[in-house]
């Protein structure tokens, strides 16, 4: 019996239940999954939004179909941090304790290096209450290149894969011949230009890049001093991975002052973004990401759009990966019969390979835990969007694709198999 | 050279709103002598209360009523919460309008999510004013700038030529005296909280569409606003102006330029390191300017208290 049965059986204990009926009672346990977000402050709304796409998608694509090892049902539970990684690995604590095992976190990367190192050594040193990181949003190279380990998976395609998609398309855009670059100052947005610089060069050698910097994030109180020298700079194009507030005062900024050329964006969707920029944005803002919902690829992805919308008003599927998470991680959980032997369940997981309900093929590749899928650029348009974001009329629709991107890219990771 | 006048405007503009800000919370602290945490949040309540509006009747009704909801609000606040705090002290009426700011928080998250609202400048202001060298300049902000040194004007005009002007000055300093020369010194304690919430809540309503509608809004601004009375000097409007302003212009000046030190520290005769990933000092020769930008006012005040330590136009030690 390893410490989690053990654990568990204490609480049935202590809280009045029989515990003859542990046995029993083992497969319909439900398998938890901590949720590791901003719930509160100035990105809370970012994270509420992938919390309720979280639950549906417990409920929606595992539970209502009989659950996992034969009726164990997926059940997540949110832990608030703040968007802090101190108060993070405060509350990784707290789910461990809790007896959860399977950790998800996704908004800034910053914490997503704090859990990924927390998560490290605690597995090496509970070899029998081991945790798995799911990270479904964090997109610093970093986390599957020099920082990667064998327990952290990541959903999403990284910065430099966003980048390299982007890049293709901008160079075959001819009138691009200036690019401002902007972002948050912490890894992240530190791993957006980097990018942006080495794959500009690589692609398009004569395209000048007029400006590159970081501003404090989540501090600026108003982007118009930035957005004057992106004007003045005679940029043609902008590239940002701004996301939150940060994304909305920058991009209302710019086109308030008068920038008419396309703003390219990692986040400019959806928890308020899209309706804040409405009829501004059209034609200007663009989006690289992954999760094709307009026009939807099958009835399968509509209907589940649809429910969701029906079930979580006020909210929008705006990171459609989180399906992939779930589906994939009962895959994994099916395939090594076992939600305890965190091991097992990473094998199961590396070397995936999965079709969306969006309509692509998810490869989780074993060198890096780093999935690799379709990626799309979409623009914030009115026109043909059948599921719009909040509510507005505004969405987001796919312009281009760039299938299985950065599938053969390189990666520094030396993962430590245990 | 047309880039700094755009810059000098644009500072006029951040400089002006924070004014508003700090006006009301500056008359408020020396009234009661301790700071109201919670004022930012009235600014909040303002802006939340202004999209509210405008969603039913438009921009101009919110501009009028969300002021005025938010007065009355204010001045009950005064009346049956702070009042009733004040004869235990300072600290618990710290306390109170410390949480009062939490409550405010949790209140706004209730009612309106956490999402950023899409509040947007009235129709008949989305236009470019006029345009330097390519940098558009809204027709809002020019409407804000107006605003702002409107509410300047009568807001001087009652506190230095008007009869209530002048007993809420005495109030300020002697309320006792003032007091037993018949006037009703609650009420006006009172009346000076309202009206501060409520100037407040004017420039949350007119920020609300250009620095975006959301519960972080309150957090964002607080601090700074602190800072610019401490530097004005407490309980003086001209202070809370100059300060106002010059906060406004260090803050956009700091973002508009990108000054590297690694330029200073070679003007001043250091050489940059040939490996900086490799230095100690990486860190140091990395700096830009609009990275700096930020802690520039409370390094300004950190200087000012130190060498005035009752603000620019301050009258009394802190």
């Amino acid at each position: 019996m390893n410490l989690f049965t053990k654990s568990l059986m204490a609480a049935a204990v202590t809280t009045g239940v029989v515990a003859g009926s542990m046995a029993a009672s083992y497969a319909a346990d439900n398998i938890k999954i901590a949720f590791i977000d901003p719930l509160s402050g100035p990105f809370a709304s970012t994270g509420n939004q992938g919390l309720s796409h979280y639950k549906f998608a417990a409920q929606e694509l595992v539970n209502s179909k009989g659950g996992v090892l034969g009726g164990a049902n997926f059940e997540i539970v949110a832990f608030d941090n703040k968007i802090s990684a101190k108060e993070s690995l405060i509350q990784l604590k707290v789910a461990i304790d809790q007896g959860i095992r399977f950790i998800a976190q996704g908004n800034s990367s910053g914490v997503a290096n704090a859990i990924t190192d927390a998560v490290k050594k605690h597995n090496r040193r509970n070899p029998d209450q081991q945790v798995l990181f799911l990270n479904y949003s964090a997109v610093d190279p970093a986390l599957t290149n020099a920082k990667c380990n064998f327990w952290h998976f990541r959903f999403d395609a990284n910065a430099d894969i966003k980048m390299d998609a982007l890049t293709d398309v901008m160079a075959t855009n001819k009138d691009i011949k200036k690019v401002y670059l902007i972002g948050q100052d912490y890894s992240f947005g530190k791993a957006v230009a980097a990018a942006a610089v080495k794959f500009l060069k690589a692609k398009r050698p004569d395209v000048e890049i007029v400006g590159n910097e970081l501003h404090p994030i989540g501090k600026v109180k108003d982007f118009t001093p930035y957005a004057r020298k992106i004007v003045s700079s005679g940029a043609d194009a902008m590239i940002t991975g701004n996301w939150g507030s940060d994304m909305v005062g920058l991009g209302k900024a710019v086109i308030e002052a008068g920038f008419e050329n396309p703003i390219y964006t990692y986040y400019a969707a959806s928890d308020g973004i899209t309706k804040t920029f409405g009829e501004a944005g059209e034609g200007k803002l663009k989006l690289v990401m992954e999760g094709q919902l307009n026009p939807p690829v099958s009835d399968r992805a509509a209907a589940y759009t649809a429910k969701f919308e029906a079930q979580y008003p006020g909210y929008d599927i705006g990171q459609p990966r989180i399906a992939n998470v779930i589906e994939m991680l009962a895959k994994a959980i099916d395939k090594a019969g076992t939600a305890t032997d965190m091991v097992k369940v990473a094998n199961a997981l590396e070397g995936m390979e999965h079709d969306s309900i969006w309509g692509t093929k998810v490869t989780m590749r074993a060198k890096d835990h780093q999935a690799i899928q379709d990626v799309h650029i979409m623009a914030h348009t009115a026109k043909d969007v059948k599921f719009d974001f909040d509510s507005s009329g505004y969405g987001l629709k796919v312009e281009s694709t760039v299938k299985m991107a950065s599938a053969d890219s390189a990666t520094t990771c030396n993962m430590k198999r245990p | 050279m047309s880039l700094f006048i755009v810059n000098i405007l644009d500072g006029l503009v951040t400089g002006l709103l924070l004014f508003m800000l700090c006006s009301g919370l500056t008359l408020i602290f020396s009234m009661m002598g301790v700071l109201n945490f919670a004022h930012a949040s009235f600014y909040m309540l303002g802006a939340y209360f202004g999209y509210q509006i405008s969603t039913y009747v438009g921009f101009w009704p919110g501009l009028i009523l969300a002021p005025i909801i938010v007065g009355v609000i204010g001045a009950a606040i005064e009346r049956y919460g702070l009042r009733r705090v004040h004869q235990y002290g300072h600290v618990p009426e710290l306390i109170f309008t410390f949480g009062l700011a939490l409550l405010i928080e949790e209140v706004v998250q209730f009612f309106w999510g956490k999402s950023q609202m899409a509040f947007e400048a009235p129709a008949a202001l989305k236009f470019a004013a006029f345009s330097i060298a390519g940098n558009a300049f809204p027709a809002y902000k020019v409407f804000m700038i107006f605003i702002a040194i409107g509410v300047f004007l009568v807001l001087l005009y009652i506190l230095t030529k008007t009869r209530i002007g002048m007993i809420i000055q005495a109030a300020l300093s002697y309320p006792e005296t003032v007091q037993n020369l018949g006037h009703n010194v609650p009420l006006i304690f009172m009346g000076v909280f309202g009206v501060g919430t409520a100037m407040a809540a004017i420039a949350g309503v007119i920020a609300g569409p250009v620095l975006g509608t959301f519960p972080g809004m309150a957090v964002l601004l607080g601090s700074i606003v602190f800072v610019t009375i401490v530097i004005g000097g407490l309980g003086s409007l001209w202070g809370a102006l100059l300060a106002s302003l010059l906060i406004g212009w260090l803050q956009t000046f700091a973002a508009a330029y990108n000054l590297r030190m690694a330029d200073l520290l070679t003007a001043i005769g250091l050489t940059e390191p040939a490996d900086l990933a490799q230095s100690l000092l990486s860190d140091l020769w990395t700096l830009t300017l609009p990275q700096v930008g930020p802690i520039l006012p409370y390094l300004l005040m950190i200087i000012v208290l130190a060498l005035r330590p009752q603000g620019l136009f301050g009258k009394r030690e802190t």
